[in-house]
């Protein structure tokens, strides 16, 4: 079972607490945005074999949206962060390149 | 190839089995094909069988990484229906269905279909409404479906409790011709019809890059080598953005896993096949006696063809309140499948930003029951160039034009 450590309330929470909310890190295009960046940001995702970065919700705790470094091959967890950013933390992406040399790292 | 009959196995008999012959060959892969299709697994074979039954293109190879059907086409729960709300859905599946009716005879190979009638159970107004506008859909369609009062569900089924305390039965959509088939048997047999007409079924043979010269496909790289090619199908499950990826172009879609379960053997207690998509569960009883119990999907990406425990609890806790007979019964397998679910939970079928690259994937968690319909209309699209009227609403540029098919074909739940 996937458990994840709620950055802002500190509960492990296990995966029947929590609810996915996809890919993190979303560059959003609105109104008067080109035909091909809507489709993008509305469909395309990274769907990646390995490191994914996504958005989790602590739904049966605090409630508040978060953020996961994860690996889809493995179900390996990196770490989580909050969801104030607009890309994953230094530290974070340092440690799973260290991890994974042939990560080919955030882009 | 030598033709499987009831004289055959009398002669088989006679003679201590010692003539059956392997029922597809396993060559070397050659330099050169006019059509490679990425994928053996039912929609992989499908098309190539339809490629060179409707088309005559024969010269063609079939390439998987892993083993014949032991993707999707291995991990399914076999239900076959076309009760579809949309023209194009209900188009390709009703397509499907009608094929697998004639399918052991096309193929001179037993799939088993049983037409033993699927059930999907309405427990909430919404569901009623719902499937009373799908009955009438399907009506215009072609489609044969009905919707059936819970009097005659209890009828078909009398093991199911329709006075449940949180979900009573309010009614049922009943297809009738709609039901099973051996999922396994339906890759056995495309691939045996496919080997007879000269096609090279190469197994465990991964294609680790994509050839391009200015703009189109030139072949394939493999753990097997170099394969050259006219034009390349990919007809893949759960991979199919890893392979897109190769190829250089992005697909609107994620990978998640769905797992199935089945439980001991018992006699036979029920001969449909039950959806019921408000609590979530859906069973079938198999030859062997093992009720087919089908799982949901995980909440997250995911490629580890294993699926999280507590669905396999709420999937057996909405079944056991269903059916309380079965409530003592043990669970012997569970397993997990891959599914690429798209933007709109339909699949996808046409052509890509690559001239002579053709895809079919995205059948999310509906791919078993749609595997001839959809290898009748890949073939048609991989041999003129450009989608006929069964695929022509699946193409790729749906997500950039807003032309959804709004089905939830792949909803993550009941399939």
């Amino acid at each position: 079972m996937l458990i994840l450590e709620c950055p802002y309330c500190g509960v492990m929470a296990d995966e029947t607490d929590l609810h996915g909310g996809g890919e993190a890190h979303l560059k959003r295009f609105g109104p008067g945005s080109s035909d091909d960046d809507f489709e993008t940001y509305l469909f395309h995702r990274k769907n990646p074999k390995g490191v994914h970065f996504e958005r989790w919700r602590h739904v049966s705790g605090c409630g508040k949206w978060f953020h996961a470094a994860r690996n889809t091959m493995t179900l390996e967890v990196y770490g989580t962060y909050p969801a104030q950013t607009y890309e994953p933390p230094k530290d974070l992406v340092a440690k799973i390149k260290k991890k994974h040399p042939e990560w080919g790292g955030y882009e | 190839m030598r033709r499987y009959s009831a004289f055959a196995i009398a002669r088989e008999a006679a003679r201590y089995h010692t003539g059956w012959e392997r029922a597809w060959k396993s060559p070397k892969p050659k330099k050169k094909y006019d059509v490679v299709i990425v994928g053996a697994g039912g929609h992989g074979l499908a098309t190539a069988y339809y490629l060179g039954k409707n088309f005559g293109i024969t010269n063609v190879a079939i390439i998987e990484k892993g083993w014949l059907g032991g993707g999707n086409t291995g991990r399914n729960t076999t239900i076959i229906r076309s009760n579809y709300l949309q023209d194009p859905s209900a188009a390709i599946y009703e397509k499907a269905r009608s094929l697998y009716e004639t399918m052991s005879q096309d193929l001179n190979y037993n799939v088993m279909f049983s037409p033993r009638g699927v059930m999907m159970l309405a427990q909430t107004e919404h569901e009623v409404r719902g499937y009373e506008r799908t009955a009438h859909a399907n009506a215009l369609q072609g489609v044969k479906t009905e919707f059936i009062s819970p009097q005659r569900v209890k009828e078909l089924v009398p093991i199911m409790n329709i006075n449940g305390p949180r979900y009573p039965v309010l009614g049922a959509l009943w297809q009738e011709r709609a039901g099973t088939a051996r999922h396994d048997a339906v890759a056995w047999g495309y691939a045996r019809a496919c080997s007879d007409m000269g096609m090279d079924i190469i197994q465990k043979c991964e294609v680790t890059g994509v050839r391009q010269a200015n703009g189109v496909v030139t072949g394939v790289d493999t753990t097997h080598g170099q394969i050259d090619c006219d034009k390349l199908a990919m007809v893949v499950a759960g991979n199919a953005g890893h392979l897109a990826d190769m190829a250089g172009f992005r697909l609107p879609m994620e990978s998640v896993a769905l797992q199935a379960l089945v439980s001991e053997p018992i006699k036979p207690c029920i001969d449909v096949v039950v959806m019921a998509n408000t609590v979530h569960g859906y069973m079938s009883q198999s030859d062997k006696g093992e009720l087919v119990i089908g799982g949901g999907t995980d909440g997250f990406n995911n490629y580890t063809q294993r699926g999280s425990f507590h669905h396999v609890e709420e999937t057996v806790r909405a079944l056991v309140e269903t059916f309380p007979i079965i409530s003592r019964l043990k669970m012997l397998r569970q397993w997990g499948g891959i599914v690429d679910v798209t933007g709109d939970r339909s699949p996808i079928i046409g052509k890509t930003p690559l001239g002579n690259c053709f895809i079919n994937c995205g059948w999310g968690t509906g791919g078993f029951k749609s595997i001839p319909g959809s290898g009748w209309a890949m073939a048609e699209t991989v041999a003129k160039g450009e989608p006929g009227s069964l695929a022509a609403e699946f193409g790729l540029n749906r997500f950039s034009e807003g032309r959804f098919i709004d089905e939830s074909v792949a909803a993550g739940v009941a399939h």
